[in-house]
């Protein structure tokens, strides 16, 4: 006999797994970017969800807060961005030519795509291609779980995955950190950050929460981070909650946030990078391989690169989404 | 009795639901859906912490509570207010 508490469970997957692929569709499908951007943050937090059922809580967290809580804002922001531009662009137009007004109904009104066709015949063929290829291949029941299992105790930590993170493969997360720097790099290269405009005023009820917000957001963050070691968290997950505390800072548009001199940001930027480099180089110099952390202190120094790297991660996060450069910039 | 309370929540977050979905303008669907959530959200929280065997995670279910009240509240504020900036008139009986 099957309990009835999993026929349950089976249910509520079905159910995840069917709203997850009608949203999917929906966001491809509908012409209201608007409307696909909200969608977007509902399939990220289902997402998230899926993520709990499969066991798996540290990336449901990861997928909450940067799916839905970063991505979901910064594709806002681009869309307002985008609007604003639009606007501009088709008062031009307007101007330009009036005459012919009529002819506004664009190419794209014909109900029947061949593009899109085509791209459902290939993903179709790599469905199929999937489906045969995990056929043909012997599925690996073991996994490494158990090498894991086996090595945990000398990694310093009690929390599998970041001991996988931070410790096993700790390379990969140092070029994550490094990916991320870049990011930021990217943007800045490219234009200063806009300013608010000075009208805009926010409501007196967002500004308190914000400032009563913000504070338990960076507490909910170190903890994380520090929780981390022994249970679900860590610098990823705590970074995503710090930069969330940054980005309702700069919707609020707190004025002296514009004030903070750049010099600040950029230490606070390059200081989980640089952390956890200099850990990496030392340990090279001292065991001759790139992070292999001396067993004994193996703890306290994931601890000291997970802090380092929330710090930098939170402020990464808030730069891409102010989207530029500090205005006092230090070459100029 | 933990989950008495849990099924006794449950009705507000589905009158909530189906307020968003039937009630005709966005004034009135957020009212619909921050007012009865809050309640159900705090019966099943209180049913939870009857479940809790200790005293830290009580505190976390009862601080978890606060925030939701307070960023649902203040998020219904702001959709509302940019509502009435956009000049989205509230629904009447004519």
């Amino acid at each position: 006999m099957v309990p009835p508490m999993n026929i349950m469970l089976a249910g509520f997957d079905i159910i995840l797994i069917a709203s997850l692929l009608w949203l999917a569709w929906n966001i491809l499908a509908t012409d209201d970017i608007f409307k696909a951007v909200v969608l977007f943050i509902s399939f990220s937090l289902l997402m998230a969800l899926c993520w709990v059922r499969l066991h798996a809580p540290d990336v449901a967290m990861a997928e909450a807060a940067i799916g839905a809580g970063l991505t979901g804002p910064l594709f806002l922001a681009a869309l307002r961005r985008m609007k604003r531009i639009h606007k501009s662009e088709r008062r031009m137009d307007l101007e330009e030519k009036r005459p012919d007004q009529q002819q506004t109904a664009g190419p794209a009104s014909g109900r029947f795509n061949p593009v899109l066709l085509m791209l459902i015949l290939l993903l179709a063929c790599l469905t199929g291609l999937l489906a045969v290829v995990s056929g043909i291949l012997p599925v690996q029941t073991e996994g490494l779980g158990n090498l894991v299992a086996d090595h945990l105790p000398r990694s310093g930590v009690t929390s599998p995955v970041t001991a996988v993170l931070l410790n096993f493969r700790g390379y990969d997360t140092l070029l994550e950190i490094m990916v991320l720097l870049v990011a930021v790099i990217g943007v800045w290269s490219l234009n200063p950050a806009p300013m608010p405009r000075q009208t805009m005023d926010t409501s007196p009820v967002q500004v308190s929460l914000v400032r009563l917000l913000a504070p338990v957001m960076t507490l909910v963050a170190f903890y994380l981070v520090w929780q981390g070691a022994a249970r679900v968290g860590g610098a990823f997950q705590g970074g995503a909650v710090l930069g969330g505390a940054g980005v309702l800072l700069l919707v609020t548009n707190f004025t002296w946030l514009h004030a903070i001199p750049s010099r600040p940001l950029r230490l606070g930027l390059t200081l989980g990078p640089t952390v956890f480099l200099g850990i990496a180089v030392w340990c090279m110099i001292s065991n001759g391989t790139l992070l292999a952390y001396p067993e004994s202190s193996a703890g306290s120094l994931i601890l000291v690169i997970e802090t380092a790297c929330a710090l930098s991660i939170g402020i990464s996060l808030t730069a891409l989404f102010a989207g530029g450069r500090p205005n006092d910039s230090l070459s100029e | 009795m933990g989950i008495i309370l849990i099924i006794l929540g449950l009705p507000f977050f589905l009158s909530g639901s189906i307020g968003l979905i039937r009630l005709p303008d966005i004034y009135n669907r957020l009212h619909a859906l921050t007012k009865a959530d809050n309640v159900g959200l705090g019966f099943i929280l209180l049913g939870l912490t009857l479940q809790a065997d200790n005293l830290t995670s009580l505190f976390k279910l009862f601080f978890i509570w606060i925030l939701v009240l307070i960023a649902s509240s203040a998020s219904c504020h702001l959709i509302a207010r940019s509502a009435i900036r956009k000049g989205i008139k509230p629904w009447s009986r004519q």
